[in-house]
């Protein structure tokens, strides 16, 4: 009784489109000679020469990375401890304000976000003068609170599946409660951990509406750039910086995938060897 | 000895205090007391000072005139209605492409699964911004899309309905369409989780018992995929109905979503009051569809 | 041994099923009668359960065909079929409670409301399980939800009830009593049974009839005594209880007796006479440990073999002993503890010298 399902291979197939569609046109476009992002007018590559002589994109990339890496890294720290907290200790005082603190920022919309810890700053500088300017501090600052949370998710889901009991065994040979945080809990979670970071890291590189309300003279991230030359509509020189975005991108999620869907394969493979050797 | 006494404590109580305090108190200065702000700027009064506002001063100490604003106002209240319709039809046009794709996901065989689902989380880490601004590319009056549609508009209606381009760019249909094309991998994918775990003999036992294929779905699939739809529902509609971006590059102006009056109160008016009223309002909306949601959540947990 | 039922209710004719290159069911061909209890037994891979998937629908044979009650059931969808499946996962429906899962097959016929509640609680009373109507199948013990598959699978009145494994997911204990639950729910309905099993007792006790297969094919059908002490090959006689195989050749015959020689025995045997088979033939005689007697002294007549007590382990009814012959070679023995006692008691203990002996008719001759 094995039918093809072809409805849903259709369905597939017209979504799979509808995704990368959008995309590959943008590409595309991207090598178009014409100044009209939207009418072909022949092949070139001079947007791509442009891009890369243009200093303005280059120091705004360069923020962004700069400020993605410090937001990431701090962010994975607390995320990762407050989903240890969550999972392991079930009653502390102020667990139901906490546990409301970690899912609040992941419902909240990015404007109320934004707008919250601009007022913030401002009536911070007005209270205790700091910051007396916003740019990279303020950014960072908002972007470790909002993508903290993500990688608490991230890091609570595993912390769920994974055996209390090999916590218990080290304790039971001796080590302290820290020590067996960092002998045993964190290198078991430590997948989730890093995905965890590489999530923190794309929200950060990838925001827009908080990076907006927070930033300052001189803090103009890439997708701030981005941001203000798409509001004036579809230019060429945006589709070759896009295309170079989304191929980078691309390709290291396509890597990253691979490889660790091989070493999971090889993984399954090696216990299924030893499995048998055993039998 | 003070140092066995305190690694005593630091054992027992003070790295767990560690552990719990510093993300507590990180979120507690930086989410919580912002959060506070703007509730307190929602009843504070417009000023033309830097920052614009002030509490208090004359009676009476606390404004309740946003609220009011918004509630008499029919633009804000048309802005709610817009946000809601928008993430609405978002969410319902997820779910239509969304569940056949997931079930097609769980169909196919699984060397093509991996790959497949590698494509549907594809976009989610490529820049939002960059998947919004592809498809401003394809809608412009002049795009190759545009004129495909154009085309086919043409061939089937009569003469005189004839186009010489789509208006796409600047409606609400732009809105949704851009918001289904970036929340349907926050769709597809929860309800792929709740789908695949389904045990495959189930539909086995209905197609034994006499169901057909189609009853089979509606009998046995669909009941128990529900907590997937209402996760990936939520997902879809939360985000969307304070979408800012979107309907700032896509949309219509004249018609504009809660979101983007929220910052333009904020930015353009500098009315603080304002913005803050209208946000708390909205996430007062929001609040709604996240208890039914968890609601279902636990209830799902506990049938487990 | 099989002899065609006398009225062929399910027929298997030439039934091969291929996946691929992957030939898990070659040319089966068997018959039920109404009524019966029939067995499949055979381990992981033998193709029992392709051939169950195969009645219900959920296969179609690559070739050969499938008659029930006379109908060809080629092209037949699962959901048309009057054959009902008790899954070895059972199979319920997380979402509905007990007696939704027993009324779903029921919706799907055209009789009245009362009458389809009414047949529910027939069924609930059948399997015991009134009380528990309103239950989900998360909130009952693992007997109480293999009771309702099969009050699901029987609701709409199957002509053929499969059940595959039927009892595999239950502990040993309750195993034992779901099996003549099992029995005496088949009596009171009628409705022939094909169950599929890895378990030779579970078979036996349970079937008319028993197919035993191995490597997609059947290699011997007949009644749980024909199957177990007139196995047809070794594969079959290893497969149901044990048995010590010996190779042995046809030497010539004693009245009505075979006799055969047998190296690793030291000498000739004398077996109940075995038609078709000729002087010379190689063969293999096989030996059930609990047909063989120990003995401190030489038994009278022929048959018997000294040896020395190498292992013993005792079960509390019955003792088994691994006894080595001075050929080297290993036979297993059962010996009943009769009598109550400390180990002085028993027949034999380590590294005794004693004597094993066998009846004629105890032993398996095979033609192999």
């Amino acid at each position: 009784m094995k039918r093809r399902p072809v409805f849903l291979i259709s369905m597939l197939a017209f979504g799979f489109a509808f995704f990368y569609v959008p995309i590959l046109s943008m590409i595309v476009y991207s090598f178009n000679e014409s100044r009209l992002a939207t009418v072909w007018g022949g092949f070139s590559t001079r947007w791509y020469e442009s891009l890369f002589s243009n200093k303005q994109i280059m120091a705004a990339l360069l923020l962004s990375l700069k400020i993605a890496l410090v937001s990431a890294t701090i962010a994975t720290i607390l995320g990762t401890m407050a989903g240890i907290a969550l999972v392991r200790f079930t009653r502390f005082r102020g667990r139901i304000l906490f546990s409301g603190l970690v899912t609040a920022p992941l419902i909240m919309p990015e404007v109320i976000t934004g707008i919250s810890s601009l007022m913030f700053f401002i009536m911070l500088a007005e209270w205790v003068g700091w910051p007396g300017q916003r740019g990279f501090t303020t950014v960072t600052l908002a972007h470790i609170t909002f993508s903290m949370v993500f990688v608490t998710t991230v890091v609570q889901a595993r912390m769920l599946q994974a055996d209390r009991a090999i916590e218990e065994a080290a304790m039971d040979l001796g080590s302290r409660p820290w020590q067996v945080l960092f002998d045993v809990t964190l290198p078991v979670i430590f997948p989730a951990i890093l995905s965890g970071w590489l999530l923190a890291f794309t929200i950060s590189l990838d925001d827009v509406v908080i990076t907006s309300f927070t930033t300052g003279p001189g803090g103009t991230t890439l997708p701030l750039l981005i941001w203000s030359k798409v509001k004036l509509g579809v230019t060429p020189d945006v589709n070759a910086l896009a295309t170079l975005m989304v191929l980078v991108v691309g390709t290291g999620v396509l890597v990253a995938g691979i490889v660790l869907n091989r070493a999971e394969r090889r993984r399954v493979q090696d216990a299924r060897l030893a499995y048998r050797a055993n039998e | 000895m003070a140092e066995t006494r305190l690694g005593r404590w630091f054992d027992r109580k003070g790295w767990a205090g560690l552990v719990i305090g510093a993300p507590y108190l990180w979120l507690l200065v930086l989410f919580l007391v912002p959060f506070l702000i703007v509730v307190a700027m929602s009843v504070a009064t417009k000023t033309s000072t830097a920052p614009p506002i002030s509490w208090g001063g004359e009676y009476p100490v606390l404004s309740w005139e946003s609220y009011t604003r918004v509630l008499s106002d029919g633009l804000y209240l048309r802005a709610f209605l817009t946000s809601l319709v928008n993430a609405g039809l978002a969410m319902v046009l997820c779910l239509l492409i969304g569940y056949p794709m997931a079930l097609g996901l769980c169909r196919v065989a699984p060397a093509w699964r991996s790959i497949l689902l590698m494509l549907v989380i594809l976009p989610f880490w490529t820049s939002f911004l960059l998947r919004v601004y592809a498809w401003m590319g394809l809608m412009g009056r002049n795009s190759w899309f545009n004129g495909l549609l154009t085309d086919a508009w043409n061939l089937l209606v009569p003469m005189d309905w004839a186009v010489k381009s789509i208006p796409m760019m600047n409606t609400n249909f732009a809105v949704v369409l851009v918001m289904v094309y970036t929340y349907l991998p926050f769709m597809i994918l929860p309800l792929y989780a709740s789908l695949e775990r389904l045990d495959p003999t189930l539909d086995e036992a209905a197609l034994d018992l006499g169901s057909r294929p189609h009853q089979v779905f509606l009998d046995v699939t669909l009941p128990q995929s529900i907590p997937g739809i209402i996760a990936g529902g939520m997902l879809v509609f939360i985000p969307a109905a304070g979408e800012l971006v979107i309907p700032t590059l896509v949309g219509d102006a004249a018609s504009p979503m809660i979101g983007r009056v929220i910052s333009d109160e904020f930015a353009s008016a500098r009315d603080w009051p304002m913005a803050s009223a209208v946000a708390v309002m909205l996430l007062l909306l929001m609040v709604v569809p996240t208890m039914v949601y968890s609601h279902f959540q636990a209830r799902a947990e506990g049938s487990k | 041994m099989s002899e065609p039922a006398p009225d062929p209710f399910l027929r298997i004719e030439g039934v091969s099923k291929l996946f691929g290159s992957f030939q898990a069911v070659r040319d089966v061909s068997l018959t039920v009668s109404k009524g019966e209890v029939f067995a499949l037994l055979g381990g992981s891979g033998c193709g029992k359960t392709t051939l169950l998937r195969m009645l219900a629908g959920f296969e179609e044979p690559s070739a050969g065909r499938i008659f029930l009650d006379g109908r060809d059931m080629a092209g037949v969808p699962p959901w048309s079929r009057p054959v009902h499946m008790m899954f070895q996962s059972y199979a319920l429906f997380p979402h509905m409670t007990v007696a939704k899962n027993i009324a779903y097959g029921l919706k799907h016929e055209s009789i009245g409301k009362d009458e389809r509640a009414a047949r529910v609680r027939e069924m609930l009373d059948l399997v015991q399980l009134a009380p528990f109507a309103d239950r989900k199948p998360h909130q009952i013990s693992g007997g109480q939800r293999q009771r309702v598959a099969l009050a699901r699978a029987l609701a709409r009145q199957p002509k053929l009830l499969l059940l595959d494994e039927p009892l595999a997911a239950l502990d040993k204990k309750l195993r034992e009593h779901t099996q003549f639950e099992l029995m005496s729910i088949q009596a009171r309905t009628g409705v022939t049974f094909i169950v599929v099993t890895h378990d030779q007792e579970e078979a036996m006790t349970l079937a008319d009839r028993i197919a035993v297969m191995d490597k997609g094919q059947v290699r011997q059908i007949g009644s749980p005594t024909e199957i177990y002490e007139f196995p047809n090959s070794r594969f079959v006689a290893g497969f149901i209880g044990s048995i010590t195989a010996f190779e042995a050749r046809a030497t010539g015959r004693d009245g009505g007796n075979l006799l055969l020689d047998v190296p690793a025995l030291g000498g000739r045997v004398a077996a109940r006479d075995v038609p078709a088979v000729i002087e010379g033939q190689p063969l293999t005689l096989a030996l059930r440990p609990e047909k063989l007697r120990i003995s401190k002294d030489r038994p009278a007549g022929a048959n018997a073999f000294e040896g020395l007590v190498k292992d013993l382990a005792y079960f509390g009814k019955d003792s088994l002993y691994r006894i080595v012959l001075p050929s080297g070679v290993l036979v297993a023995a059962h010996a009943v503890n009769a009598r109550r006692g400390d180990e002085g008691a028993r027949v034999a203990d380590w590294d005794d010298r004693v004597w094993l002996s066998f009846d004629p008719a105890a032993a398996i001759v095979l033609a192999e």
